[in-house]
Parts: C-alpha cells; sequence; structure tokens
C-alpha cells in the first residue's frame, strides 16, 4: 500500500515540477515574445498565408467570439459528414458501418466541445478514417480554441484600457503548433515504445495459447491517445479507453497519460501570474484549486484502499483494495487519483470503470465535475475559475463596504449577471436534465430498461453522473448507462453544446467589458485578490454556489448507497 | 454591433475558417500521425504492439489477457467481455447491486471447489471480481500463489517448481503494485513441462 502511495505522490510532484517551466514558456509563447520554439514561426506563417488570415489584425471581444464559433461550425459539418458516411469511405480495415443520426450529432458535438462522451465503442463503432480525422482533429483544435480563449481573458486583463485583444487565429494556431503538436509527439512516442500500437492495419486474428481464437484489435492508437489526453479531451481509442491494456500498457504510461491531462490546466494557471506579473492572484488561484483537488482526492483515495465491505463480508483477501473494474498494473490508488484528476479536469479518460467505484467515490468524481474549476479544461477550467473569482469580488466587496474591483477594474452589475448566469447554467442543466430522465423512466420503467445497469439509488448515480459529465463537457461515465439510445444521444447533445459554448462566450465577453474600463490604481481602499483570506472567499463561493445546489440530488444518488452498503 | 453587422462578420470569417481547416486536417491528420508512425518503426515490433510466440508460433501479445479455464493452466482474472479482445469493457456493476454480489459469491464457490484446501481468507479479491477493460493480462502475487497448487497437482510437477516460476515471474516495482503476467507465466510452464 506504501508504494501505490508513493506512486500517486510521485505523479503528482512530477506534474507539478513540469507546469510551472512550461507556465512561463506558455507565457512567453502568447505574449509574443522570444522563445526556444520561435524555429517554427516559418510554418506557422506559412499556415496562416494557405489560410488567407492575417494574423496581427487586432480583434474586439465579439471579433473573437465570432471567429471562435465559425470555425466551430466548420468543423461540426465535417465531423458530421465524415461519421454518418465512414462505412463507405477508405481506411475502414474492420469493415464498421456508418453512423445513425443521431448518435453521429452526439459523437460530433461531443468531440468538438471537448467533451467526449462516447455512446460507441471504438473497436466497432468507427472507421480508422474516423478515427484520425474526426476523433484526432477535433481533439486537438478543440483544446486549442479552450486554450485561445483563455488568452484573449489573460489579454483584457492587463491595465491598459482597449477592445484590442489580440488575434483569435494567432493564439489558436500557436496553441496547436507550440504546446499540442509537440508535446502529443513526445507522449505518443512514449507510448508506442511501450507497446501502444499506431499502426493501419485491422484486428489481428491469432490462437490463444489454450487454443481460443481471438482477434485483437490494433490501429493508429498511439497518435490519438496522446491529444487525448494532453488535450483534456479524454475520449478512448478503445472501448474501455485507458484501462484498455495497448491503449495504456503499464505504470509509466499510466504516469505519462496521467501527468499529460494535468499539465496543460496547471500550467495555464502559472502561465496567468507570469503573464499579468501577478504571480501572488496565480498563487492564489492555485491554492485553491489545489486544496479543493486534494480534498476530493483523499477520501476517494482511502475508500478504494479499504475495499468493498459487501466483498469483505465474503472473508476474502481484500488487501490490495476495490478491485472491480480495475486493472491490477495500476492498484486501487493510482486508479482513485486518475479518476478525480480527469474528474476536475474536464478530461474524462478512465483507467478504471467509475461505475464501480466505492458510492462516495462517485460522489467525489461528480464534485469534481460539478465544480468544474479545480485545474479544469484546457484553458476553459480558467475560464470558469474566473467566472467564480467575479462573483467572489462582488460579494467580498458589499460584505466589507468597499467598490468590488478585480486587477483594477470595476466589476459592475452586467458583468456579475453574465457571471451568475454562467455559473447557474450549469447545475440548471444538470438537475433538470437528470429530473426529467429520472421522470420518463420512474413513468415507463420497462421500456427503458435498458436505461440502467444497477438497481436502487445506484441507477440514479448512473443517470445523475451522465448529465454532470455532458454539462461538464467531462465525457467520462458509469458506464454501466445505456446510452445509445435517442434520447440520451440527444438530451446529452444539447446539454452539451450549451455547457461549452455559454462558458466561454460569457467570461471572453466580462473580460471584454473589464478591458474597456478606465484602470483605478489599487489604493488602501481595494480589496486585493490576492490574499489567502480571498482565496478562503473563492471557495466559500465555489462551495456555495457548485456543491451546495447538488446536495439534494446527491443524497438521493451517492450518499443514500453508502448508508445502505456501510 | 447589430445583428446583421455580426452575420456579415461571420460570413467574413467563413472562408478562412474553411481554408485554414483544410491546412490544419494536413498537419494533424497527416504530418503528426505519420510523424509518429515513423518513429513507431523504431520501437520493439515496429509499432504492433509486443506479441508472445510459443514454439514458432504467435500465442498473443504481451499486454492483452487471455482466457484459461483448464487446471494446468493459471487463470486470469473474471471478464466482462469474456477476454474477446476484438473489443473491451468492465462490468459497470455497481457495489451495492444485489446481483452484482450474487456473482461473485458464486465466483468464489467456483474457485474453492476447483481449489480444494485453499482457505477463503487467502483467495484475493482479483480473482471474484472483473478488470476493467476485460483484457487484465495481469495478477497480483497472492493471485498467483493461490492457483500453485492446483496447477501443480494438474502438471504432475513440484509445487516447489511451480512456486519458484511465480517468483521469477513477478515484476516488482518502487511505486505500483507488484504484478505477474498471466501468459507469460502460462508460456513458461508449458516450457517447464516440455509442451
Amino acid at each position: 500500500m506504501i508504494n501505490e502511495l508513493l506512486g500517486i505522490g510521485a505523479i503528482y510532484f512530477l506534474t507539478l515540477v513540469l507546469a510551472l517551466p512550461l507556465g512561463h514558456y506558455l507565457a512567453r509563447v502568447f505574449k509574443g515574445e522570444k522563445n526556444l520554439m520561435d524555429f517554427l514561426r516559418p510554418v506557422e506563417n506559412g499556415i496562416f498565408r494557405l489560410s488567407g488570415i492575417d494574423a496581427r489584425r487586432e480583434m474586439s471581444w465579439q471579433q473573437h467570439l465570432v471567429a471562435l464559433l465559425t470555425i466551430n461550425l466548420v468543423w461540426f459539418l465535417l465531423a458530421m459528414l465524415v461519421l454518418s458516411t465512414q462505412g463507405s469511405l477508405p481506411l475502414n480495415p474492420d469493415q464498421n458501418p456508418s453512423m445513425a443520426p443521431d448518435l453521429a450529432f452526439n459523437t460530433a458535438i461531443s468531440f468538438l466541445v471537448n467533451c467526449n462522451l462516447q455512446h460507441y465503442s471504438g473497436e466497432s463503432g468507427l472507421s480508422y478514417l474516423s478515427q484520425i480525422v474526426v476523433i484526432t482533429f477535433l481533439q486537438f483544435v478543440s483544446a486549442a480554441t479552450g486554450i485561445a480563449a483563455a488568452v484573449v481573458v489573460f489579454n483584457a486583463l492587463q491595465t491598459r484600457a482597449t477592445d484590442k485583444l489580440g488575434n483569435f487565429y494567432n493564439y489558436f494556431v500557436k496553441s496547436l503548433t507550440r504546446l499540442l503538436l509537440p508535446g502529443s509527439l513526445v507522449v505518443a512516442l512514449l507510448l508506442a515504445f511501450n507497446g501502444t500500437p499506431m499502426t493501419l492495419q485491422g484486428k489481428q486474428e491469432l490462437v490463444t495459447l489454450q487454443g481460443d481464437s481471438v482477434a485483437v484489435s490494433r490501429g493508429p492508437v498511439a497518435a490519438m491517445v496522446a491529444i487525448k489526453e494532453l488535450g483534456t479531451n479524454g475520449g478512448g481509442f478503445y472501448g474501455a479507453n485507458s484501462a484498455h491494456p495497448l491503449e495504456n500498457p503499464n505504470y509509466l504510461t499510466n504516469a505519462v497519460e496521467n501527468i499529460a491531462l494535468v499539465i496543460i490546466p496547471m500550467a495555464m494557471v502559472f502561465a496567468l501570474g507570469f503573464y499579468l506579473n501577478r504571480r501572488k492572484l496565480a498563487l492564489m488561484i492555485f491554492g485553491v484549486m489545489t486544496v479543493g483537488f486534494v480534498v476530493l482526492l483523499a477520501p476517494t483515495v482511502y475508500y478504494e484502499l479499504q475495499g468493498n465491505p459487501a466483498i469483505s463480508h465474503l472473508g476474502v483477501n481484500q488487501g490490495l483494495g476495490a478491485l472491480e473494474g480495475k486493472e491490477m498494473r495500476f492498484g486501487a490508488a493510482a486508479s482513485a487519483y486518475w479518476s478525480i484528476t480527469n474528474t476536475v479536469i474536464s478530461c474524462g479518460s478512465v483507467n478504471s470503470m467509475h461505475d464501480s467505484f466505492m458510492p462516495l467515490s462517485g460522489l467525489t468524481q461528480m464534485l469534481g465535475m460539478m465544480t468544474n474549476a479545480f485545474y479544469g479544461g484546457c484553458g476553459v477550467g480558467l475560464l470558469n475559475f474566473f467566472a467564480y473569482l467575479i462573483i467572489a469580488v462582488f460579494i467580498a466587496g458589499l460584505m466589507v463596504g468597499r467598490t468590488p474591483e478585480l486587477l483594477g477594474k470595476k466589476i459592475e452589475a452586467r458583468e456579475m449577471k453574465i457571471a451568475i448566469i454562467v455559473t447557474l447554467l450549469h447545475p440548471l442543466l444538470i438537475l433538470a436534465g437528470t429530473a426529467l430522465t429520472a421522470h420518463l423512466y420512474a413513468g415507463n420503467p420497462t421500456e427503458y430498461a435498458g436505461w440502467l445497469a444497477n438497481p436502487g439509488y445506484h441507477g440514479f448515480s448512473e443517470m445523475l453522473y451522465e448529465f454532470t459529465s455532458a454539462s461538464a463537457n467531462n465525457g467520462s461515465g458509469f458506464e454501466g448507462l445505456g446510452d445509445n439510445t435517442p434520447w440520451w444521444n440527444i438530451s446529452t447533445g444539447v446539454v452539451l453544446l450549451l455547457s461549452r459554448f455559454l462558458p466561454i462566450i460569457g467570461p471572453v465577453a466580462i473580460a471584454g467589458l473589464l478591458a474597456r474600463k478606465k484602470y483605478v490604481p489599487e489604493s488602501a481602499g481595494t480589496l486585493p485578490a490576492d490574499t489567502a483570506t480571498f482565496g478562503v472567499m473563492v471557495m466559500a463561493v465555489i462551495v456555495i454556489i457548485a456543491a451546495l445546489a447538488f446536495f439534494p440530488a446527491l443524497a438521493l444518488g451517492p450518499i443514500a448507497e453508502h448508508f445502505s452498503l456501510y | 454591433m447589430t445583428n446583421d453587422l455580426r452575420f456579415k462578420e461571420m460570413k467574413q470569417h467563413l472562408l478562412p475558417a474553411f481554408r485554414l481547416t483544410l491546412v490544419l486536417l494536413v498537419v494533424c491528420c497527416l504530418i503528426y500521425p505519420a510523424l509518429v508512425w515513423a518513429g513507431a518503426q523504431l520501437a520493439p515490433n515496429g509499432g504492433q504492439g509486443e506479441t508472445i510466440s510459443h514454439r514458432g508460433r504467435v500465442v498473443g501479445y504481451d499486454n492483452v489477457g487471455q482466457k484459461f479455464t483448464r487446471p494446468e493452466y493459471f487463470w486470469s482474472r473474471p471478464s466482462a467481455v469474456d477476454y474477446n479482445s476484438a473489443g473491451s469493457a468492465g462490468s459497470n456493476k455497481g457495489p451495492s447491486n444485489p446481483d452484482y454480489q450474487a456473482t461473485v459469491q458464486a465466483r468464489l464457490d467456483t474457485f474453492l471447489l476447483q481449489n480444494p484446501g485453499v482457505p477463503k481468507a487467502q483467495v484475493p479479491a482479483e480473482l471474484i471480481t472483473a478488470s476493467g477493460s476485460g483484457l487484465d493480462p495481469h495478477l497480483s502475487p497472492a493471485g498467483a500463489a493461490v492457483q500453485v497448487a492446483r496447477v501443480a497437482r494438474a502438471r504432475q510437477l513440484d509445487a516447489t517448481k511451480v512456486q519458484a516460476l511465480v517468483a521469477q515471474h513477478t515484476q516488482h516495482s518502487l511505486l505500483g503494485p507488484d504484478r505477474v503476467n498471466v501468459l507469460r507465466l502460462n508460456v513458461a510452464l508449458d516450457q517447464l513441462s516440455g509442451r
């Protein structure tokens, strides 16, 4: 048990050590300062020239959003087209069929919005062409979209009053060329050298040692898994995601993948500090996020190492913890650690099956997605946190009777309204979606019997988890849910769209509005935002808004299940 | 900016967005995978995944678990997909599910029946719970140890010899859990018995 705990400690420490210099580097890249990847400039200029883009044209926040939404629309159409015709397109050695329209809609949206909810299984649901041109492609560009939006906010938070917030295409393309592409290349090669396939050949038929005939699924896995993690996408090549022994062959690859998915969200916080030259602010944000992360992590590791009480009753040796849905090469601790990093960060890849975790671990996983801002997704995690920050500044300002200001800019009614709409949208989508679905199920349990794999409280948790995952753009699931049906495909598809683009539009709009305002130098009357006291305030806002809103629903699911088991 | 103007602006962005998408398709979907593929050619087995051969034929993948049902082989963990490696999945059974608890109880009873003399307290949980992928290639050292007596009996081998083989195939690591690759262990067993 000790070396399992040492293992997760080492993974976290390594992530932190790598994220700091990466944050520094990212700040330089996005400020346009000299950095060690400047040799790529001709490549970037080539990309801009071929696309007919002037990457030096300064954009307002509205222009940024129009550019972002337009190109996302193009990607959506491309994805729909390929997915619904993949059966008759090339690179399909296993002869997988084209997708039905509702499944193609859900899949296209899901990867477009960086969620990667998967209502299909990779081995039989996608051709290699779709794996590369739809899945891998959207994993790159959706992550870069989130990062670019965060950089717009960085730019807007500077002290000057301006409308000009840089160029969207510049931020977007540089996120790819300077970060996601080279990073993925390194991760993909590490995986390939540890046994992850990277081939265009179809399944291999073979006869096992004891004489059974099996077929082993292969494919261009390594390239896809690298960006799946680094871009906090999470959608796996295989059905079992990173629990699959070819997608995640050993403890080392598990550490590499786990570091890859945490490093950019963490580095973006540091990048904010370096970019604005407000290191104490970045430290406050990092501190709040880390406290939230550890509070969710500790009980999960504890309960998973303790094992399932229902199995303890059998009198077997459960010394390695709860192992249903877990792999022996990772063990209970690294599986628990992975599950929390993947739910606080909107990555949503899994190396063990969340449906089989202990009830309170399921609760912490859901809370990670319900807050959705402890590190958070590529770029968007910081955007979510920014909305909480605005609310905290406003409330704290009212409490002590000072004008609410953030970084020398006044927070007024308009910004507050946007921040509140963005943060309340999340519980609304999750709770309304779950309530509606539970109502449908309760009204006709025989017709919808295929939805739930488990009875009772746990069945309710499966539905709640799915909507939480969709609204957090996370993509993991309690996978026992029979979710490839028109109801689930369409309802979660709609939730995905709303919960991706509004939380990007809102914070960018707030930042854009703040950028225009006059800078008021900090004085004795200013409430400083970079102190531990203010950190506590932000945490309180997160707990009140994000966590408490969900308490009744959580009580019906995981909490009730916990008390039925223990 | 009125809505009308914004729509116009969108149209202005449409052509560059389209062209940029085409360029990035080449970069992300052609150049990037090609680079990874080229690098993977230098990896063991050229990016096809590592395989294990026995008596001149490929009997499986190093990392993909297999089903063993005969008493003379070490058995892998229960699998939700019955080790059909054309797919992969866990059972997704919740911890409180009564059907699941019955399944686990039945697995334990079967195991005890087929491994007479083994006390319940020595059976590790992994042998009665399904893995995440359904293709878990490993057991813990305890999961192999508890099967030694049965395997030795079925092969008419000395139990200490089988035990030594398990020890030899146990991978220790500083950070993660210790484990035994079931397929490798069974291949070594066949070699020991001269099959």
